[in-house]
């Protein structure tokens, strides 16, 4: 391998050589060498959130027929680093009788729930910080890590507005892990085990293409995981006054900032590991860099969907939210999970008549879905607001003629 | 002592302290909040021991679910802005007499157990383990019939809760 085509392995290999040409012990040489990695993959990230901050904006901007930042540098490009600035510089204020604990930590685990995400990931054919064996479950452990930030964040506020803002949000996460959960089953049926690098591995064809309803299943309980729009209504300014992280102000406000721009950005990096194939392209496993590239190709298209998502629809309401995941996200994620099972193992064969059989799956499980949407939206009581009466104009009596 | 023996006298003590602090703390928030750091310690033994699946299954269903819904109880059932009354009442040195008594039967006992000196056996790869473990919960002369119970249980109890959840639903009709 030489650096062009391989650059990690190449400067592991190089770093692993000179620490133990030093002497030092081999234990000591990968514990180093893994905390320099740990520390450049987490640095990358939150340094690559400043990019998605300027384009996100950029983006919305130019949903809504405006330019977006454009005065701070070339393109508005230091934009970000002008709100940074801003940001590092403001007082942090700590509200009187607030649980000194839980108020700090929680946008700390907030953010570092997220980042431990990046640890399991393959970026390419020999680069990735871990391969653990439970990956996918592990991803999701460290989510409800996330989840309990929330209500760190909530009841250290000593705020009721706070705490009612993180009751809704935990609820909400915790709602919509359901069906992300059960229907990752069909993935993970498919490679037969949890590694996320066996389940690139074995995406010859891309799970997307043989299990596109899981893959919306997946794709919208993960955007009401962030809190994304059309589900941000635990942190939109004009719902129940910003939510959990009101009482919070400088880098404690950035860094739940942070975690929700990279929170986005995760979760689009995980669909495309799960359903796009991750870095797997034409002369992915040879020249190893060029399946980064096809990483990040990936997963920008599930990003700019995200956003997409978040300029266009409205927000939903909190009754809403619950209708759509219990009454139909979770539902049909059983049903998926059923008839998969069914399809997947009971017809082996040829690679052409295994996808053109789950294809038709799907087609059956949507068409049911668009016959549940439409059943739901005809029976919905819609409240007689007004009463259907004519009115007639009578006269006034007193005016004298 | 090898590194692995100093990082599991760390993880234990920290798990032992935190599940003192659970049950001597004032705030009762405390108390939940020093609960999932004990989790979490457990989740990390599990780890040690080579059991990946089991403390990430720790992490996610402990700390994420169980403990979010005690903090959830607690938050939604008591006053705890300020606890004032006493920790324990008039019979306190009775549960303290059988704790200390079982603390020594159990040390005397564990010092009697030959299994200390044995070493930990090796298991195969990680991945093995995961369809083992699969295919003892599902094999029909393995652990197929508590699998099922256990998800009955569950069961009974998801149709107790609904019924609870709608009482005053029912009532009204």
């Amino acid at each position: 391998m030489n650096f062009l085509s391989d650059p990690v392995p190449f400067l592991t290999n190089w770093l692993n050589g000179l620490l133990a040409g030093w002497g030092l012990p081999t234990v000591l040489v990968h514990l180093i060498s893994y905390v320099i990695g740990g520390g450049i993959l987490a640095t990358g990230a939150m340094l690559l959130v400043l990019f998605l901050i300027w384009l996100e904006r950029k983006l919305i901007g130019r949903i809504q027929d405006r330019l977006g930042p454009n005065r701070v540098g070339p393109y508005g490009l230091f934009q970000t680093l002008a709100d940074m600035l801003k940001i590092f510089i403001k007082e942090h204020i700590t509200p009187e009788g607030a649980d000194k604990v839980p108020y700090e930590l929680g946008p700390v685990l907030s953010v570092a729930a997220v980042l431990m995400v990046w640890a399991v990931l393959p970026f390419a054919s020999s680069t990735r910080g871990t391969d653990l064996s439970v990956g996918l479950l592990f991803i999701f452990a460290v989510g409800s890590i996330g989840e309990l930030a929330v209500i760190l964040a909530g009841w250290g506020s000593n705020n009721k507005y706070a705490l009612l803002g993180a009751f809704r949000a935990v609820a909400l996460l915790i709602s919509y892990s359901i069906p992300m959960l059960i229907v990752l089953l069909v993935p993970v049926m498919f490679a037969g085990s949890l590694s996320l690098n066996d389940l690139v591995l074995k995406q010859t064809v891309w799970y997307i293409v043989l299990a596109p309803v899981p893959a919306l299943i997946f794709f919208i309980s993960s955007v009401a995981e962030v809190g994304r729009s059309p589900f941000d209504l635990t942190e939109a300014e004009s719902e129940i006054v910003s939510g959990f992280n009101i009482e919070y102000s400088g880098l404690k406000f950035g860094m739940f900032y942070v975690a929700d721009f990279l929170h986005a950005f995760t979760i689009s990096l995980i669909f495309s590991t799960i359903f796009l194939g991750g870095w797997r392209g034409p002369g992915a496993v040879q020249i190893p860099i060029l399946g980064f590239v096809y990483y990040l190709i990936k997963t920008s298209v599930v990003y700019f969907l995200v956003v997409l998502m978040r300029g266009t629809l409205p927000r939903l309401r909190i009754d809403q939210m619950n209708n759509i995941n219990w009454k139909f996200l979770t539902p049909f994620s059983l049903i998926s999970v059923m008839v998969f099972a069914l399809a997947a193992k009971a017809f082996p064969g040829s690679l052409r008549g295994h996808v053109l059989v789950l294809l038709s799956a799907n087609a059956l499980i949507l068409a049911l879905m668009l016959w549940a949407m439409n059943w739901f939206s005809a029976h919905r009581k819609r409240p007689v607001v007004v009463s259907h009466r004519r009115h007639e104009i009578v006269p006034n009596k007193d005016v004298s003629a | 002592m090898t590194p692995m023996h100093i990082v599991f006298l760390i993880v234990a003590a920290v798990t032992l302290f935190a599940a003192g602090m659970v049950v001597t703390t004032r705030p009762l928030m405390h108390s939940a909040l020093w609960l999932i750091l004990t989790l979490g310690g457990v989740a990390v033994l599990f780890a040690m021991l080579d059991a990946s699946f089991f403390a990430v299954v720790q992490v996610l269903v402990y700390i994420g679910a169980i403990a979010i819904l005690v903090i959830f109880a607690i938050m939604l059932t008591r006053h705890i802005a300020e606890d004032t009354s006493p920790q324990h009442n008039k019979g306190w040195w009775l549960p303290l007499v059988g704790m200390v008594v079982l603390f020594v039967g159990i040390v005397v006992g564990l010092s009697q157990w030959s299994g200390f000196e044995t070493p930990l056996p090796v298991l195969p790869a990680e991945a093995n383990n995961l369809v083992l473990f699969g295919q003892a919960l599902t094999s029909p002369d393995s652990y197929v019939i508590p699998f099922e119970v256990a998800s009955i249980l569950l069961l009974a109890a998801l149709m107790g809760a609904i019924y609870l959840g709608t009482e005053g639903k029912r009532g009204k009709k």
